[in-house]
């Protein structure tokens, strides 16, 4: 019987000759991330060690990344206390692919480890977050794990009871109009296959529009393959995969491609025609409430978001400038954008976007995850609504439950900045 | 047995369990106070000791759903809740299986606030209206966790035994 790629990737990883879904197996791990929460994976870990008389020491420093992101620079003594923490465990460690608050190596864990070269079609990844399903979009099966199942695959270098998921096939035809992006694709997805649709399931890529797809936009796809509840995203690697690896992240070894059976099991085939998609909105509070942007155009916004591990590259960089250049944010409407990583800022910074949102009256966040999860940047106040390229909307996520967060493009984001109301970019300020 | 103390609708997320405000927080012994925080009122239950162990949580499906982090199962578990869900979220329920939070997949479960709940072999059981509802297996590997008492102690086996 045929496989999927990821039923490819794990039975590599667990020294099977097959597996189908629903199997329970041990996969080896390439690469195990962690940002701030390596904390308590440290916690966890020194505890699985408690009692046994032997040291507690990773399988692999090599194959260990951390990435200090989610609270960048510290908003409290206690989050730096915890940094502090980190930087000891990595320096006793010696762990290389550590990356710290520092602007020539920083950045959003899901964008640090595609730009660094971390990620390898065919490897199996996994990391303390849940959209570690971004990483898919490189050919990876990268999946979220929590704390305490870290500390156990930095004891045993394997991810211990994972069960394979069985796979959603999803087909991709026809050409993005103009102002519709990936983002759009993946939030209409997502709407149609619910916020659950997806648990315990993979979401496989195919198709003409997916191919044509940078690696940028495949990322967006995989990172929010989570909100349907998928274990990850991926998307099998091709040229563009080899593309980005060579010219982007500097990678100059031999890589494994896997590509899926043409007799591979799916679950169930979903066909997407992109060509008359429409700019699409996810509305409080959960994901899968998505509209096209026309149904609540013209709602008042007091925050726009742009960036994060969603929409932070320089292709949206690229997209909001265009649309906000030589204009002005509205009055009562505050414009914040957070760069997915320093490369990127100093990217942004070297084409004129950072003097364009700048001028217009954004502010230019340091990248991190800064507003995304509300915990030290861009909090709202009561009643206020956002508008943001991020991946959730949940009751409280920007920090207040009293707010109201939608999800959409840069390109809904910016031209609603001009307005400061939700504006179809296809018809508003551009 | 235990009665229902809070009863919620589908898609409750990690974040309206452990608001992302809060994730600095990490330690398990610490975590318990921000639980269900924007649910003012009943946070104030738990942390006044108002809720006994043992009381039941009944949640429609996709509970837990959203971010890895493991506050959300740590939360919980300082107050020791049965919860009962139509359906789990992949990574909160590994992580509840992982530090052995209480916790049981029942498609079908009706109960209300304050019905006595049970679970008895195999089965929830709703002792106020007399029904009772089948419980879903958890894929028998899984099982090896839940008797090594956690994560923790499982791989601590393991790390013993050299593999
Ligand atoms: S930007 Fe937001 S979604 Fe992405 S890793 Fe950071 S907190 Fe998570």
């Amino acid at each position: 019987m045929g496989m999927t790629v990821v039923e490819k990737i794990l039975a590599r990883a667990a020294g099977l000759p097959s597996v189908k879904a629903g199997d329970v197996v041990e996969p080896r791990v390439d690469l195990a991330m962690s940002h701030e929460n390596a904390a308590l994976v440290m916690n966890q870990f020194q505890e699985v060690y408690e009692g046994t008389g032997r040291e507690a020491k990773p399988w692999d420093a090599s194959k260990i990344a951390i990435i200090l992101d989610h609270r960048v620079p510290a908003e409290s003594p206690k989050t730096a206390t915890n940094q502090k923490k980190i930087r000891g465990f990595v320096v006793k460690h010696n762990i290389a692919k550590f990356h710290d608050v520092r602007g020539d190596q920083g950045g959003i864990c899901h964008q640090i480890l595609p730009e660094n070269g971390y990620v390898r079609p065919g490897a199996v990844i996994v990391g303390t977050d849940s959209h570690t399903t971004s990483h898919g979009a490189l050919g990876a099966f990268s999946f979220g794990i929590g704390a305490t199942e870290m500390a156990s695959v930095w004891a045993l270098g394997a991810a211990v009871n994972v069960e394979v998921p069985a796979t959603i096939k999803v087909v991709v035809s026809g050409k993005f109009g103009k102002h519709v992006e990936p983002k759009d694709l993946i939030l209409h997805l997502i709407g149609k296959l619910t916020a659950q649709g997806a648990n315990f399931r993979v979401i496989e890529f195919h198709g003409e529009t997916i191919r044509n797809m940078s690696t940028s936009g495949r990322l967006v796809l995989c990172n929010m393959s989570v909100e349907a509840g998928a274990t990850s995203g991926i998307v099998p690697a091709d040229a563009e995969t080899e593309r980005y690896l060579r010219d982007e992240a500097g990678v100059k070894d031999k890589l494994n491609p896997v590509q899926p059976d043409a007799d591979a099991v799916y679950e169930r085939v979903v066909e997407i025609d992109v060509s008359k998609l429409a700019p699409q909105i996810a509305c409080p509070h959960t994901v899968d409430n998505v509209k096209p942007v026309t149904e609540v155009a013209g709602k008042r916004v007091q925050q726009i978001v742009i960036g994060s591990c969603t929409n932070g590259r320089l292709d949206d960089l690229a997209t909001a400038a265009n649309i906000l250049r030589g204009k002005k944010v509205a009055d009562g409407t505050r414009m914040l954008v957070f760069p997915a990583s320093w490369r990127i800022y100093l990217q942004a910074m070297e084409k004129g976007y950072v003097k364009d949102f700048v001028t217009a009256g954004a502010v230019v966040m340091n990248p991190g995850c800064g507003p995304c999860l509300g915990v030290h940047q861009g909090a709202l106040g009561d009643d206020e609504v956002a508008l943001a390229t991020t991946n959730r909307n949940f009751k409280g996520r920007m920090g207040n439950p009293k707010s109201e967060v939608h999800l959409c493009s840069p390109a809904v984001a910016a031209a609603s900045a001009i307005t400061g109301v939700i504006t179809d970019p296809r018809q508003g300020a551009n | 047995m235990g009665k229902v103390v809070l009863k919620l609708g589908a898609d409750i997320s990690t974040d309206d369990i452990y608001p992302g405000r809060y994730m600095a927080t990490v330690l398990p012994t610490e975590t318990p106070q921000y639980c269900f925080f924007d649910r003012t009122e009943f946070n104030a239950k738990l942390r006044a000791k108002e809720i006994p162990d043992g009381s039941v949580i009944v949640a429609e499906h996709n509970f837990g759903c959203g971010s890895s982090r493991e506050q959300a199962v740590s939360t919980l578990k300082g107050y020791n809740p049965l919860i009962v869900a139509k359906s789990i979220s992949r990574i909160f329920l590994q992580n509840s299986i992982n530090l052995g939070l209480n916790i049981i997949i029942c498609p079908t479960i009706v109960a209300e606030l304050g019905h006595e709940v049970e679970v008895q072999g195999g089965k929830v059981v709703n002792k106020t209206t007399g029904t009772s509802f089948a419980i879903e297996a958890l894929p028998a590997a899984r099982q090896a966790i839940i008797d090594a008492g956690g994560l923790i102690p499982y791989t601590r086996k393991r790390v013993m035994a050299g593999a």
